[in-house]
């Protein structure tokens, strides 16, 4: 079915729901109807860029449950003191402007033979194509003890920027002198690869000015530095010896939450404050619309529309998708699967086929103190014979050394990346 | 000899050049991997970058050739400009030029 050929009395995006009925003159009657569920850097940059390329040939109608966009990148700045909370919080104001109605609701469950989304307001919304980034679900199943309100209160995650970033600063600021922060990292993948070291390095620079008898215990499942390996390994060295001690192969089975204990395979380890990542999964709507193929973990895709290979019309972006080789969890890459994705849904919709040539480009900048910043850079073509995103040999690569010009550069790419994913 | 192998090799990637017949917005698309860094459209915000929307095409194809040959000292862009073609580099140009 293609958007000029449907009927027109079902032609706009069909809301139900007293709270929905704020029709736009702009909104074309004959257009297509596109649903984004989830307004992070994959879904409002799908948004924004399905309006700015598709104008009145698409209504689009973006879901999110929170009011305002908070960026995951660059909140361990707050951990470390050098951000706040507000300069990383940006409205939706201007993308509804685009126009995309801002619909503030949860998605509760998508219908893929009906082609619905029903929402926590118990509105309906039909659609011709559906753009699902669902972002991360926490696998508590893998750390039992942390399985319920209060646990997750006192043990924090910090790993979705907001009221739990607030409250891992705040545990930090109340630890005594020469008490020990311990950081749990899952086996890989995992949202934001280089994002547990940056940490590491930001709660150390925070010791190193107000405590500098604490220390930074890094518990790491994996058995190495998942990112900018060596980089890090020097890093923890030269600037931090003595205060990050780097324990690989260290997997947590469960933790013990009164006395904040992380329980390791091979042995216990009492911290102070107690921090951990929990191995993830495509977070909860993925998993109630058949979208889940691999490992009971992630979804998979058409990398030259970003489709889901389980669900017709519907489209996975972002953390949610099982990465092709060397592709990150990332905010970046969020970014370019919405495009790849919109550039491919309004191809389709006008009944031609997606562009056979996409290109994703990922940057991810990690702070090693206040100013100074190392990057990790890699560039994915289309490889047609194993239909992947793959990095192209000879590109990409590591900054040479921590450095301060960089850090200049990160803070313009998050003002950058916003405009470009908000408006 | 020569002559036919020519053919025969032009005639295979113009076979393949029409199987995979490019998308009409490549140069769009190609660009809009640039914008999380260079802003939409290549209007980048803030001081630190140049502008690309509107930079003359000769200019910024010179600047991308310096950082592929590695001439001239950057931080990043010589490790993601390896990862384009020279045709998708002149794309990519083509359609920061056209920005105003």
């Amino acid at each position: 079915m293609t958007w000029h050929r449907r009927d027109v009395l079902t032609a706009a995006a069909t809301v139900t729901g007293a709270s929905l009925l704020s029709p736009r003159p702009s909104w074309s009657q004959s257009a297509a109807r596109v649903v984004v569920i989830g307004g992070g850097y994959g879904g409002a940059a799908a948004a924004r860029y399905l309006k700015r390329w598709g104008g009145k040939k698409v209504n689009v109608t973006l879901v999110e449950r929170n009011k305002q966009f908070i960026s995951c990148p660059l909140s361990n700045l707050v951990l470390g003191g050098s951000k706040t909370l507000a300069d990383l919080t940006r409205s939706y104001e201007r993308l509804a402007k685009t126009p995309v109605r801002m619909v503030h609701d949860e998605a509760r469950a998508i219908d893929p033979v009906k082609r619905t989304v029903k929402l926590a307001s118990g509105a309906t919304l039909s659609y011709d194509r559906l753009v699902v980034p669902p972002g991360i679900e926490f696998m508590w199943e893998e750390v039992p003890g942390m399985a319920n309100a209060a646990a997750q209160e006192r043990i924090l995650h910090a790993w979705k920027a907001g009221p739990q970033t607030l409250a891992l600063r705040k545990q930090l600021e109340a630890m005594p002198d020469g008490g020990v922060y311990a950081l749990s990292i899952p086996v890989a993948p995992y949202r934001c690869p280089p994002g547990p070291y940056e940490r590491a390095c930001q709660v150390a620079s925070y010791f190193k000015q107000a405590k500098p008898r604490a220390k930074v215990l890094v518990l790491d499942a994996n058995d190495k530095i998942v990112s900018k390996t060596a980089l890090f390994d020097k890093v923890f060295q030269d600037m931090y010896g003595g205060i990050i001690e780097y324990r690989p192969n260290s997997r947590l089975t469960d933790v013990d939450v009164a006395t904040r204990t992380a329980k390791l395979e091979v042995e216990d380890v009492r911290a102070d404050v107690l921090n951990v990542v929990p191995p993830q999964r495509a977070a909860d709507i993925a998993q109630q619309a058949g979208l889940i193929t691999a490992n009971k973990r992630w979804c998979e895709v058409n990398w030259l529309s970003m489709e889901s290979k389980a669900q017709p019309h519907i489209h996975v972006l972002g953390d949610a998708t099982l990465a092709a080789p060397m592709m990150p969890k990332s905010g970046h890459m969020a970014n370019q699967h919405a495009k790849l994705a919109a550039a491919a849904i309004l191809n389709i919709l006008s009944g031609q086929e997606p562009n056979p040539t996409p290109v994703a480009v990922n940057t991810c900048y990690s702070f090693v103190d206040a100013t100074q910043v190392i990057h990790i850079a890699t560039v994915h073509q289309y490889n047609a014979d194993k239909k992947l995103l793959e990095t192209v040999q000879g590109s990409g690569g590591v900054s040479k050394e921590p450095n301060v010009q960089e850090g200049k550069y990160a803070l313009s790419w998050a003002q950058n990346i916003w405009a470009d994913t908000l408006g | 000899m020569r002559v036919a192998a020519w053919v025969v090799t032009f005639s295979a990637c113009l076979t393949v050049g029409q199987a995979l017949a490019a998308d009409p917005n490549l140069g769009r698309n190609l660009a809009a991997t640039c914008a999380n860094c260079h802003g939409t459209d290549g209007k980048v915000v803030g001081q630190e970058l140049v502008r690309l929307a509107g930079m003359p095409a000769n200019q910024m194809r010179g600047k991308l050739s310096e950082f592929k040959e590695g001439t001239r000292q950057v931080t990043i862009m010589h490790q993601i400009v390896k990862g384009f073609t020279d045709e998708q580099l002149q794309l990519i140009v083509d359609y920061f030029a056209r920005q105003r």
